[in-house]
């Protein structure tokens, strides 16, 4: 039904509220403003605290082996856990929607309980399950941040997954398309900001996880040591600066690499302007 | 068919390995000790107050940054604001972050000797190691999540019905209760069922930011972690289990609102 | 959308159950914790370390019926020591401070939260001791004796990190003051197999099935068989360094901390850390439960070996110190 009141927005409110259904520069205005006050600002504490002795200091505590050791480590296992969980995440959003069994909506339930429980729980259970095979090594630190990301992808798929219009499957399939086909051509672009979404979300908490990790890892420099735990021990070991440029570095190159993501998902079909 | 049988398998196989079997562990370990063991370890002051401060901090942080999500989805999808990329390269921020570096920042700007801590002192408020850090904290983590939710299924419904009620006279906010958000309403409640779920799951951040008092500022996660530290493991999972139930109840009334919605 | 808030609710009080109290998750009672409660003219806060926690827990009820606690309510925090000392540092309001090693009372004292003159009492601003101990197995399969059995071939050791520790460092320098850097290094090197986050990770670490021997503080053998991990053995070695806890009022606090900090270190107090393994530093409390302690021939204290400074310095520095040098070839040598 047609409203009755207004017909026209007032000029003014339009240009704030730029394009119909967007929020436009109002909505920029409440995120930044949000995202400054809640997020930015203790960073930028942050930043201003690794800066605290200098340049060269800064580049001291950044380049040492053991950081550098546990910079690479990090980064590299982040990126392995975000590609089989992409894939992974994938294939489970396809089954929780497209297919029906029993049981289903009870998995579909506890796929977010990776986030409910608290990374001790989730280290100690893996512990006991997993334990003797790999604890203390690397696959232990794989098993913990696969944990902890699994739900990523997959609820990132879901809902657009839910809100896609069959018909061009159908269409594809009435023309003889095979199911293989139809998914790669018709569905997977779609999917893919979804996906890029939950892996950029993936690989960030997978690079910033300490509890789980710091139980299941044994913390071996150069072996199993993640950058997190390598900035407690600069706290632990009164060295705030040293643990504060570890942290902002660590955020520059994840910043770098979810940047990256987000470019390569604007060249892969995006359907807005 | 068989691929689909072969597909249900593999991901079923994936989820129980990596999530079935040491969630299964963990409610096992819950009940192992009884029914009344379990009441008994969730009804002790201790974890009386940590459940409605989990709860209090639950239901400040998730509803803000929902409100938050949805207006930054929208200026992602379908403004063209300047800044606009900037500002999507920066949503993400909260996760690269570590536990520990979360609390360190939080220190160098609202403690004693930070940024803010003079002047809070002077005004005589207290936000770290008291529930305003905590909600403080627990938004920092949990900002990306309604935002990630929602662009996508944004970007997915396209905005031809806003425009198409625009012709016909609707207003901006009519368009958006009545168009936009129902287009989007699985990726809103997948974004709040997440954003709970790890509103209420977070310890690291929060450990170091809320001072640990026994009966104030000691949420579930952390009664967790002191439980398990004085070898009651019994009482470690029971809480935890309380954490799990949250979580669902959460995707319960999320679903349960979703589906009456949809129905007018 | 906030409608939504009250259905978890629901379902979760309906999971509590009716009624709000039960059995305490503290032995003590509640009534240690509830800072409010008819009439209480003052409140402290403590902060401590997390091992001593189940002592307090029995120690404050006890200090409440005394006269000079009656009426003082407590609010207390527990945590790894040095993270507690950071967050009094960082405006943690704390009127008694309880923490496992000296530096973390000194880092205060730099700060001005307590005065320079901590350690001027009768017991130097100490509230208890403990002596750096072996945990291994029932039975001692591996036959245990000593600090040289560890370098055993074959025999594997749990102990906690010392740079995510402090109080982990009391273990290094238990091996450093039997054997030098070398037997640290070879210690470290061919025997540490994990290196946990804390002492208590470490307990669990080792309770857990990892590992033949835990390098632990020797209460925590008591806290253990208290709490049902009964599968474990004390060895205490002959030579072993005393582990002391330093225990300080903040300025500012009220009567009240000076009147719980004596209350700790007199007969009373202390009898509640002897019941849990610790060794008091009361005298004659000590001798009422001599039989309880091993009797090592040789204590080395930190002053013996220079002093908290020149350890901090030499040893522990994150750049030039002996043993992060250690651990740094340690990782390298282990690193595939």
């Amino acid at each position: 039904m047609a409203s009755a009141t207004t017909t026209t927005a007032p000029l003014a409110r339009r240009r704030l509220l730029g394009r119909v259904g967007g929020a436009g520069a109002l909505g920029f205005g409440v995120s930044t403003l949000w995202l400054s006050v809640v997020v930015l600002l203790p960073l930028a504490a942050l930043v201003d605290r690794s800066l605290h002795d200098g340049l060269a200091a800064f580049w001291d505590d950044v380049a040492s082996r053991q950081a550098v050791a546990a910079l690479r480590f990090t980064i590299l296992i982040s990126l392995a856990v975000t590609a089989i969980n992409a894939v992974m995440g994938v294939l489970i959003a396809w089954v929780l929607v497209r297919d029906d069994f029993r049981g289903r909506r009870a998995v579909n339930a506890v796929i977010d309980l990776p986030f409910a429980l608290p990374t001790i729980v989730a280290g100690l259970t893996l512990l006991a399950l997993y334990g003797s095979a790999i604890a203390y090594t690397k696959w232990a630190v794989l098993l913990a941040l696969l944990f902890v990301t699994l739900p990523f992808v997959v609820r990132a798929v879901q809902p657009v997954l839910l809100a896609l219009d069959r018909e061009m499957e159908d269409a594809a399939a009435s023309l003889g398309a095979g199911s293989l086909a139809v998914f790669r051509r018709i569905v997977l672009p779609n999917l893919t900001g979804a996906i890029v979404s939950g892996a950029a979300l993936a690989f960030a908490r997978a690079v910033g996880e300490f509890g789980s990790v710091v139980l299941i890892s044994g913390n071996r420099p150069f072996d199993t040591q993640v950058s997190s735990v390598y900035a407690y021990t600069q706290v632990e070991s009164d060295n705030t600066t040293g643990a504060a440029a570890v942290s902002v570095t660590l955020l520059a190159l994840s910043l770098g690499i979810l940047v990256a993501l987000r470019v390569f998902e604007g060249r892969v079909g995006r359907r807005d302007g | 068919m068989a691929s689909r049988l072969s597909l249900r398998l593999v991901a079923l196989g994936y989820l129980a390995a990596i999530l079935l079997v040491p969630v299964g562990v963990v409610l096992y370990k819950t009940f192992e000790p009884g029914l009344g063991e379990v009441r008994a370890s969730i009804t002790t002051p201790a974890a009386v107050h940590a459940f409605w401060l989990t709860l209090e901090v639950a239901a400040i942080a998730v509803p803000l940054n929902t409100i938050f999500g949805v207006v930054t989805a929208l200026v992602l999808v379908r403004s063209d604001v300047r800044g606009k990329r900037a500002l999507e390269a920066l949503i993400d921020l909260p996760f690269a972050v570590s536990p520990v570096v979360i609390g360190l920042a939080l220190f160098l700007l609202y403690g004693r000797e930070g940024w803010l801590g003079p002047t809070l002192a002077d005004a005589g408020i207290q936000i770290i190691f008291s529930v305003p850090g905590i909600v403080l904290a627990t938004i920092f983590v949990c900002l990306p999540f309604v935002v990630r939710e929602v662009a996508p299924v944004l970007r997915e419904v396209g905005d031809e019905a806003e425009q198409a009620a625009a012709t016909l006279g609707a207003s901006a906010w009519q368009a958006f209760w009545r168009i936009t958000l129902p287009a989007i309403r699985w990726g809103v409640v997948y974004g709040v069922v997440l954003s709970t779920a790890r509103a209420i799951g977070e310890f690291g951040a929060v450990s170091i930011v809320s001072g640990k008092i026994s009966g104030e500022t000691e949420t579930l996660t952390l009664l967790v972690e002191k439980r398990f530290n004085n070898f009651d493991l019994a009482g470690a999972y029971a809480a935890s289990a309380l954490l799990a139930a949250i979580a669902l109840a959460t995707l319960l009334a999320m679903t349960l609102i979703n589906r009456r919605g949809a129905t007018p | 959308m906030r409608l939504t808030h009250l259905l978890p609710v629901a379902v979760a009080a309906a999971v509590l159950g009716a009624g709000c109290g039960g059995a305490s998750d503290e032995s003590g009672g509640a009534a240690a914790t509830a800072a409010s409660g008819g009439g209480a003219k003052t409140t402290l806060s403590l902060v401590a370390f997390s091992t001593p926690e189940v002592v307090y827990d029995e120690l404050i009820p006890d200090f409440q019926k005394t006269a000079a606690g009656r009426g003082v309510g407590f609010k207390t925090s527990y945590g790894a020591s040095g993270e507690q000392s950071r967050a009094v540092e960082a405006g943690l309001k704390a009127d008694v401070v309880n923490f496992s090693l000296a530096p973390d009372v000194d880092r205060l004292v730099k700060d001005g939260l307590v005065a320079a003159d901590w350690t001027a009492g009768p017991t130097k601003g100490i509230a208890t001791n403990s002596v750096v101990a072996f945990i291994v197995r029932k039975g001692n399969p591996k036959h245990i004796t000593g600090w040289d059995d560890l370098l055993k071939p074959g025999v594997k050791v749990v102990t906690p990190n010392p740079f995510t520790s402090g109080a982990a460092k009391w273990n290094i320098l238990g091996a450093y003051q039997h054997g030098g850097i070398k037997y640290v290094d070879a210690l470290i090197k061919q025997h540490v197999t994990v290196q946990p986050k804390s002492g208590r990770d470490a307990l669990q670490t080792f309770t857990g099935g990892e590992g033949d021997v835990l390098i632990s503080y020797e209460y925590e053998y008591t806290t253990a068989v208290r709490k049902g991990q009964g599968d474990v053995q004390l060895v205490v070695p002959d030579d072993t360094l005393l582990i002391e806890n330093p225990i300080a009022v903040t300025k500012n606090a009220p009567p009240a901390a000076k009147a719980f900090v004596d209350y700790v270190l007199s007969p009373a107090g202390q009898q509640h850390f002897a019941d849990w393994g610790y060794r008091p530093v009361d005298q004659a409390v000590f001798e009422k439960n001599k039989s309880t302690f091993a009797t090592p021939s040789k204590v080395e204290t930190i002053a013996d070996l220079g002093g908290w400074s020149k350890v901090n310095d030499e040893l522990f520095d994150p750049q030039h110190g002996s043993v992060a040098k250690i651990e740094e070839e340690a990782g390298v040598s282990t690193a595939k």
